[in-house]
This record gives C-alpha cells, sequence and structure tokens, in this order.
C-alpha cells in the first residue's frame, strides 16, 4: 500500500479533500496534526490548502514554525519520498525555503476562484510523467497567489527545467506565468491549483486526478 | 535583567506589487490630490527580556529576519524604542 499523510494545521480547510482525491488515487492516507513529528512511514505527505493560523503575519509565516515542518525539511534532505503542497501548502513550502520565491497579492486585488487551464511544463519528473494531457483544467481559489522571483533566479528555474506548470492565461500577475514549481531534486511540488477539488467527474472533469496517480504510479515503479 | 521595547517597520521590497498602496492611490487621486507612490507596511511592536543591549539587539535581529519578514519580499527597519530596568 502506498502511504500518503496529509498535514493539518489549524486553519486547513482542504485536508478533507485531500483525503477524497488521494484515496480516489489508490492511497492509503491518514492526517497528521502539525505538532505531530513521525513522518517518516508515508510516501507522499500532502500539505492542504486553507489559512493556517488564519494567515496573520503573512500567508504561511507562522505554519513554518509548527513541529512537523522540521520534520518535513528533514525528509525533504534525507528524500525520504515526496512532497505535494497545495495553495496555502504551497505558500507554506515557500516561506519555509523548502521551495524558491514567494506568493504575494493577486494582481487584481481581488480573491479568485475559479477553473483555470495550466500547462504541463515538465512531463520527465515523478508528478506529471504519467500525466496524459497537455493542459488541465484545475481551480483555483486564492488572494496570495502572484507568484514572484527575481529574474535571475528566474532564468535559473527555467534552465534547471523546475517550472512544472504555468498558466494558459495568466490570473495572478505571477511571474512567468508559473502556477507550480519544483525544489532541486524534483521530489517537491508546490502549486496554487487544486488538483483534489477536481479529482472526479463530478467536480469537472477529474483533471486532478491524473497528478496524484502520476504520483502514485511513480512510487509504485519506485517500489518494484 | 532589562526589558527592551521595539518596533520594526516592514515595507515591500521596490518591484514588488502593492494592491493596497494602488488602490488607496487610485481613489485620492480621483479626489484630485497630486498624489504618487502611496505605498503601504506593517509596524510591529514587541517586548523583550534580555541581560544586555547586545543579547537583546541579537535576538530582536534574529525574531524579524527570521519569523517577521519574507527577506523574498520585504525591507525592515528595526528600532530599539526604550530600555527599561526590571525590578529583582
Amino acid at each position: 500500500m502506498i502511504n500518503a499523510g496529509i498535514i493539518v494545521f489549524p486553519g486547513s480547510n482542504c485536508d478533507r479533500d485531500a483525503e477524497f482525491a488521494l484515496r480516489k488515487a489508490g492511497f492509503n492516507t491518514e492526517y497528521i496534526w502539525h505538532d505531530f513529528k513521525e513522518i517518516g512511514k508515508y510516501d507522499l505527505i500532502f500539505i492542504p490548502g486553507g489559512f493556517s493560523y488564519g494567515d496573520y503575519l503573512r500567508a504561511g509565516a507562522l505554519a513554518k514554525f509548527s513541529p512537523v515542518m522540521k520534520e518535513i525539511e528533514k525528509y525533504v534532505s534525507k528524500k525520504q519520498g515526496f512532497v505535494l503542497g497545495i495553495c496555502n501548502g504551497f505558500q507554506i513550502l515557500t516561506e519555509s525555503g523548502i521551495l524558491p520565491g514567494a506568493l504575494t497579492k493577486n494582481k487584481s486585488l481581488k480573491f479568485i476562484c475559479k477553473d483555470v487551464d495550466i500547462k504541463v511544463i515538465n512531463k520527465t519528473c515523478s508528478f506529471t510523467k504519467f500525466v496524459s494531457k497537455d493542459i488541465l483544467k484545475i481551480p483555483i481559489a486564492h488572494a496570495e497567489g502572484n507568484y514572484y522571483i527575481d529574474e535571475s533566479e528566474y532564468i535559473k528555474l527555467k534552465r534547471e527545467c523546475r517550472i512544472a506548470f504555468e498558466y494558459v492565461d495568466n490570473p495572478n500577475g505571477s511571474v512567468g506565468n508559473i502556477a507550480g514549481v519544483y525544489n532541486e531534486n524534483f521530489a517537491v511540488l508546490g502549486m496554487m491549483p487544486h488538483p483534489e477539488r477536481n479529482s472526479v467527474k463530478t467536480l469537472g472533469n477529474g483533471d486532478g486526478l491524473e497528478i496524484l496517480l502520476s504520483i502514485r504510479r511513480s512510487i509504485e515503479d519506485g517500489k518494484k | 535583567m532589562k526589558k527592551y521595547f521595539f518596533e520594526v517597520l516592514i515595507t515591500l521590497k521596490n518591484g514588488i506589487l502593492d494592491p493596497q498602496g494602488l488602490a488607496t492611490q487610485k481613489v485620492l487621486r480621483r479626489l484630485e490630490y497630486p498624489i504618487d507612490n502611496v505605498k503601504f507596511g506593517k509596524l510591529i511592536t514587541f517586548e523583550i527580556e534580555a541581560e544586555n543591549d547586545e543579547a537583546a539587539n541579537k535576538m530582536a535581529e534574529e525574531i524579524t529576519y527570521n519569523s517577521l519578514i519574507n527577506p523574498v519580499l520585504e525591507n525592515y527597519e528595526l528600532k530599539l524604542l526604550e530600555i527599561k530596568e526590571l525590578e529583582k
């Protein structure tokens, strides 16, 4: 069985959606309260969206000090498994320095909640190598999704093929239309769109499930 | 031990979008003020106990850089406002 741990912070609100979607994709799931420290047994750590710590100070800024985040840093540096941060989860990963850049206020000044098309840029790594489509329809729901990174870092990301997804029609002002990025060894993915919110046909067209299935298949292949 | 009172002024770096500043500027322009460069920031104050000035400044700097600001987006100015002797 492939195990996924879903981190729950005070203020997370996509944890149940994540459980539903991960189970659809064939994962065995468990919730992990943020002051818990045992995460070694999971193949995938899912950091869900929401408003951890009420988005106080800055989105994701306080959650990075939860005990589980220290463990996630170790988990990443020891390459124990994969980490997927969605929306607030992405904000937490950039705030903690696990992923580069930062997420700041949407250019439009508005909270945006709608389905957007995203282009799959890098199809060679575990999160996307089994995704069949080139463009996925995935919902976004954020006020701080405007991805910022300075020019030299952006060039570096591009050169290292670490841009995972780009918006077809940039909704929030993100540099280079970036919707999701990888860490140096492609074991951590942060993205603003919510694949777990479009995991079955009833919720749209089920495109989000493709990403989760790709992760599961990659983990299974790795275990063979 | 002494009590140290600090103030941090946090501002967005040049080039980072400040929608609050822009929106406010738009409204003020509509009121026909010849206004430019309206920018929002944050003011945070805190008190810490420490043995001496050096320890207090080091701790305040650490708190500010590691927790209060995001160095990708923000600049800061840390000020020591007041020192109070604590009664034993």
